[in-house]
C-alpha cells in the first residue's frame, strides 16, 4: 500500500493538486484518513479546517473509515421512481445497517449517491464504482455473494 | 506561418492512409464487435466479449473481435454486430451466453446469420431491415452519434479513417477569426443547458486581453437522467477532443482541461488513451501536425458535487477550492481559470465543431429549427420502452420522441408526464406532447433543455413526489452561498414533504409558488435560479394532484406511502396460495379462518413485496388511497 505522504508529495507543486491528491489517497485507502488530511493541509499551505472543508464539500470523498466494498444506491429521481427507495430499504434490511454505516465485518459500507449516469437501467447501485443496473430486492443476495 | 498549408495536409494524408489501410483490413475477414460502454458492461458485455474471444480461439477461427462504444440502444445491451464478407452487417440485441454460442456455431462457423434474433442491419440489403426501416429511423438524425458504436474508441486510427481530425487540418490553414466566423454563422448553441451561442462566446474569449488562455471541456454531467456525455466520451472521445483543439486554436489557448466526473471511470480511461494517442500522432502537444500551433490537455476529475458543473464553480474546483459559484460578470471568457480568459464548452457542443468545420455552417443550419439549428441528443429514461440515447433534429416533438423513437410506455401503462432537463427543468403533461423541442419552446413551457435528460413518467408516478425528489436533489447540492437558495429550497422541501405525508394545508400550494418565485429571483447561479422549475411546472400542470393530497389526504398515483394502504381483495385471493405470506418481512399477512389472506395494517410497513409476489392470475393485492376501512365485497367490481 502506497504511503499517503508519497502521494501528497507527487501532487504538491501542482496548482489545485489537493483534489487530485485526495482522489489518489481515497483510491488507495477507500477514504481519506485524518493524518493524511493533516499532511495535505501542511503540504498545500492550508489550515486543517480548510483542507477538511475541501474534502467534505465533495460528496465523492469520505473522511470516515469505510468497508472493503462500498455500495452506493442511486437516490436521484429517475432511480427513485423505478423503486430505488424500496431497494435502499431492502439493502438496509439485508445488511442489517443503516445508510452511511459499515457492516460489523468491515465488508460493506452503504451509501447514497446522486445519478451515476446509468439511467437507462434504473434503479442502479454501484459497488466500488462498478454500476449494476436494474437491481431488484430479490437480486440482492445473488449480487452481493460475489463480493467476498 | 513557418509551414505551408500542404505540409500540414501532407502530414495528415499520411496518417489517414495508414489508418484507412488498418481499418479496411479488419473487415477482410469476419469481424465481431461488442458494445462495451458502461451501459453494455453493466449488462454483461465484457463477459460476452471474452466468450467470443475464447470460443474463436478454441475453434481456430480466423475472426477479429473488437470493442466499440454505445449506439444508443441501451435497452438492448449487450449489443453485438457481426460483419462477415458476403453477408449484410447485422446487429444482435440482448446477447447472452446462449445467443453468443449460437452466433459462433451457426453464423461464424457455418453460414446461418440467425435472422430470428437479429435486430437490424447496418446498411440496406435484400434480406433484413435496417435501423432506418423502423419508426425510430424516420426521426433519428445522427451527427455526433454517427460513429458511436461503430468504431473502436480506444484506437485513434478508427476515428482518423472516418475523416477524424480533417477539420483540424482545415482549421490550421485558416485564420482564427474565420474559424470563429464559421461557428458564429452556424448558430451553434451550447448544449450544456443554457443554449448560449457558441461562436459569440469564442469571440469574447479571443478578444479578451490576457495570457495564457485556457479552454475547458465540461464533462461534469450531473443532471439526474442524463448520460449522453458519458456515452459520447466512452464511444468517440476524439470527436470532442478535435473540437477542443479547434476551440483552442480559435481563441488562442495553449492549455486545455477536460473536467470529467470521477463517477465515470471508463470515460476517464478512454479519454486518457485518446490524449496519449493524439500526442503520439502529433495531433496534440508541440507544433501540432508540424504547424506553429501548440496545445495540450489535462484531465481533471470532478468529485461528486453537482454545482461544479456550473462554470465558475468548475473553475474554482480546478484551482483546488470548494466548488462554489462566483458572481458573473466577469464571465470566464474574460476572467476565468487563474484569472485568465477561459472558454468553457460542453462535451456535445465541442463534438459538433468538427462536423460544422468540415461540412459548413449552411449544412448545419439546414437541420433543426432556425433559432436552434442542428440536432439534439436526448437520454430516454423512466417508463419508456426503449431507454437509451437518441439524436434527432431540434424541433422534433416530444410525442415523436417518446412514442416513436422510444416505442411508447412500458407495460401498457398510461403516459402522465415527461420530466425534461433534470433538476433545472420541468414536468410537462400530455397536452405538451406536440411541442417541438428546442431551447426556446421549452423555456416558454416552464421547462429547460438542460442537458437533454428525458424521464418519462406514467400513471403510477405522483407528481408531488417527483417535484420533491428533484428539489431534494437541488437542496442537497446547493452550495449554501445564497440565502434564498439555501433556506428557500429548504422550506419548500419541508412543505412538499408535509404534503406527501398528508400533513399539508390548503394555503401551502400558493405558498410554494411564492417561495419558488423568491428563490428564482434571489439566487446567484443557475442552480438556484432554476431549482424551483420542477415545483412550478408540477403545480402549473398538475395542481389537482396537489389538491388531492392536501384536501383529501389522497395520492392519486398511489405512490405516497403515508397516504396509501395495502389490501387483499377476498374475491380475488386464492385460498390455496400463500406466497404473499412468505414475501412479507414483518409477518403482517395472516390466513383468515376461511383460508383467505388478509393484512394486519398495524404491522404493515408498505414495502410492496406482497403486491409483487401475488401471482398475476390473481392480482389480489391492491393499494388504496386514502387508507380507510374496507367493507367486504366493496372492491368486487373494481379492477
Ligand atoms: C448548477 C449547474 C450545473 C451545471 N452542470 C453542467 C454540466 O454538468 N455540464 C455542462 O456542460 N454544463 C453545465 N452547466 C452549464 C455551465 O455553467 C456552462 O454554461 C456550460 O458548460 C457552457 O457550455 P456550453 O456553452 O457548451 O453549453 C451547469 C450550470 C449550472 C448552473
Ligand atoms: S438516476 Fe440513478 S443512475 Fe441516473
Amino acid at each position: 500500500m502506497a504511503n499517503y505522504k508519497e502521494i501528497i508529495a507527487t501532487y504538491k507543486d501542482k496548482p489545485g493538486g489537493i483534489i487530485e491528491a485526495f482522489h489518489a489517497i481515497q483510491k488507495e485507502f477507500n477514504y481519506i484518513p485524518e493524518e493524511a488530511l493533516r499532511e495535505a493541509a501542511k503540504a498545500f499551505g492550508l489550515s486543517e479546517a480548510e483542507a477538511f472543508g475541501v474534502a467534505t464539500f465533495y460528496s465523492y470523498f469520505s473522511v470516515k473509515k469505510r468497508g472493503k466494498y462500498i455500495i452506493r444506491v442511486c437516490t436521484s429521481a429517475p432511480c427513485m421512481v423505478a423503486g430505488g427507495d424500496k431497494l435502499l430499504e431492502a439493502l438496509e434490511n439485508y445488511l442489517g445497517i443503516k445508510l452511511g454505516e459499515t457492516t460489523a465485518d468491515g465488508r460493506f459500507t452503504l451509501e447514497a449517491t446522486e445519478c451515476v449516469g446509468q439511467c437507462q437501467g434504473t434503479p442502479v447501485i454501484t459497488i466500488n464504482g462498478k454500476p449494476i443496473p436494474e437491481v431488484t430486492p430479490e437480486r440482492i443476495p445473488e449480487i452481493l455473494s460475489s463480493y467476498k | 506561418m513557418s509551414v505551408t498549408r500542404s505540409e500540414v495536409a501532407k502530414a495528415y494524408e499520411k496518417l489517414q492512409t495508414q489508418a484507412k489501410k488498418k481499418v479496411e483490413s479488419l473487415k477482410e475477414k469476419p469481424l465481431v464487435t461488442v458494445g462495451t460502454a458502461t451501459c453494455g458492461r453493466a449488462s454483461g458485455a465484457l463477459e460476452i466479449f471474452n466468450l467470443f474471444q475464447e470460443e474463436i480461439k478454441k475453434n481456430g477461427l480466423d475472426v477479429n473481435v473488437m470493442e466499440v462504444g454505445c449506439m444508443g440502444h441501451c435497452y438492448a445491451e449487450p449489443l453485438v454486430t457481426i460483419y462477415k464478407p458476403g453477408f449484410p452487417s447485422l446487429c444482435y440485441g440482448s446477447v447472452d451466453e446462449g445467443k453468443a454460442q449460437r452466433l459462433i456455431n451457426d453464423y461464424l462457423i457455418n453460414d446461418d446469420p440467425c435472422f430470428e434474433f437479429a435486430m437490424a442491419a447496418l446498411e440496406p440489403n435484400d434480406f433484413f431491415p435496417t435501423f432506418a426501416d423502423y419508426p425510430r429511423g424516420v426521426y433519428e438524425y445522427k451527427i455526433v452519434m454517427e460513429l458511436c458504436g461503430l468504431i473502436n474508441p480506444e484506437d485513434i486510427d478508427h476515428y482518423i479513417a472516418h475523416d477524424g481530425y480533417a477539420a483540424l487540418v482545415k482549421v490550421l490553414n485558416m485564420d482564427p477569426d474565420d474559424v470563429i466566423e464559421e461557428i458564429k454563422n452556424s448558430k451553434l448553441r451550447g448544449r450544456g443547458g443554457a443554449g448560449f451561442p457558441t461562436g459569440i462566446k469564442w469571440e469574447l474569449c479571443r478578444k479578451a486581453p490576457g495570457s495564457p488562455k485556457y479552454v475547458i471541456c465540461n464533462a461534469d454531467e450531473g443532471d439526474p437522467g442524463a448520460f449522453m456525455d458519458r456515452a459520447l466520451l466512452e464511444s468517440n472521445p476524439h470527436q470532442m477532443l478535435e473540437g477542443l483543439i479547434i476551440a483552442a486554436y480559435a481563441v488562442g489557448a495553449s492549455q486545455g482541461y477536460i473536467y470529467v466526473r470521477a463517477e465515470y471511470p471508463l470515460a476517464v480511461t478512454r479519454l486518457q488513451t485518446a490524449l496519449d494517442q493524439a500526442r503520439s500522432k502529433g495531433l496534440l502537444g508541440d507544433s501540432i501536425l508540424g504547424s506553429d500551433f501548440s496545445f495540450d490537455v489535462k484531465i481533471f476529475q470532478g468529485s461528486g458535487a453537482f454545482v461544479c458543473g456550473e462554470e465558475t464553480a468548475l473553475i474554482a474546483s480546478i484551482e483546488g477550492k470548494p466548488g462554489i459559484p462566483s458572481h458573473r460578470p466577469p464571465y470566464p471568457a474574460t476572467q476565468g481559470l487563474h484569472g485568465k480568459p477561459t472558454l468553457i464548452n460542453n462535451v456535445k457542443t465541442l463534438s459538433y465543431v468538427p462536423h460544422i468545420i468540415r461540412k459548413g455552417a449552411e449544412w448545419f443550419k439546414s437541420i433543426g429549427t432556425p433559432e436552434s439549428p442542428g440536432t439534439a441528443v436526448f437520454a430516454l429514461a423512466g417508463k419508456v420502452k426503449n431507454t437509451g440515447l437518441a439524436e434527432v433534429p431540434m424541433g422534433t416533438t416530444i410525442r415523436d420522441l417518446i412514442f416513436y423513437v422510444g416505442d411508447g410506455i412500458r407495460d401498457e401503462k398510461k403516459f402522465k408526464a415527461v420530466q425534461i432537463g433534470g433538476p433545472s427543468g420541468g414536468c410537462l403533461p400530455e397536452s405538451a406532447l406536440d411541442l417541438p423541442i428546442d431551447f426556446d419552446s421549452l423555456q416558454e413551457a416552464g421547462a429547460m433543455m438542460g442537458s437533454g435528460g428525458l424521464v418519462v413518467l406514467d400513471e403510477d408516478d405522483c407528481m408531488v413526489e417527483i417535484a420533491r425528489f428533484f428539489l431534494d436533489f437541488t437542496q442537497k447540492e446547493s452550495c449554501g452561498k445564497c440565502t434564498f437558495c439555501r433556506l428557500g429550497t429548504k422550506q419548500m422541501l419541508e412543505i412538499l414533504t408535509d404534503i406527501t405525508k398528508g400533513k399539508g394545508n390548503p394555503e401551502d400550494i400558493d405558498l410554494l409558488w411564492e417561495l419558488a418565485e423568491d428563490v428564482k429571483a434571489g439566487s446567484l447561479c443557475g442552480l438556484g435560479k432554476t431549482a424551483p422549475n420542477p415545483v412550478l411546472t408540477t403545480i402549473r400542470y398538475f395542481r389537482d394532484e396537489y389538491e388531492a393530497h392536501v384536501n383529501e389526504g389522497r395520492c392519486p398515483a398511489l405512490m405516497c406511502k403515508d397516504l396509501i394502504m395495502y389490501y387483499i381483495i377476498p374475491e380475488k385471493c386464492s385460498k390455496l396460495c400463500d406466497v404473499c405470506i412468505g414475501s412479507c418481512p414483518t409477518e403482517a399477512i395472516y390466513t383468515r379462518p376461511d383460508m383467505l389472506k388478509a393484512i394486519d395494517q398495524e404491522k404493515c410497513v408498505k414495502c410492496n413485496s406482497c403486491l409483487v409476489a401475488c401471482p398475476p392470475q390473481y392480482k389480489a393485492v391492491i393499494k388504496i388511497s386514502p387508507p380507510r376501512p374496507v367493507e367486504e365485497g366493496e372492491m368486487k367490481q373494481d379492477e
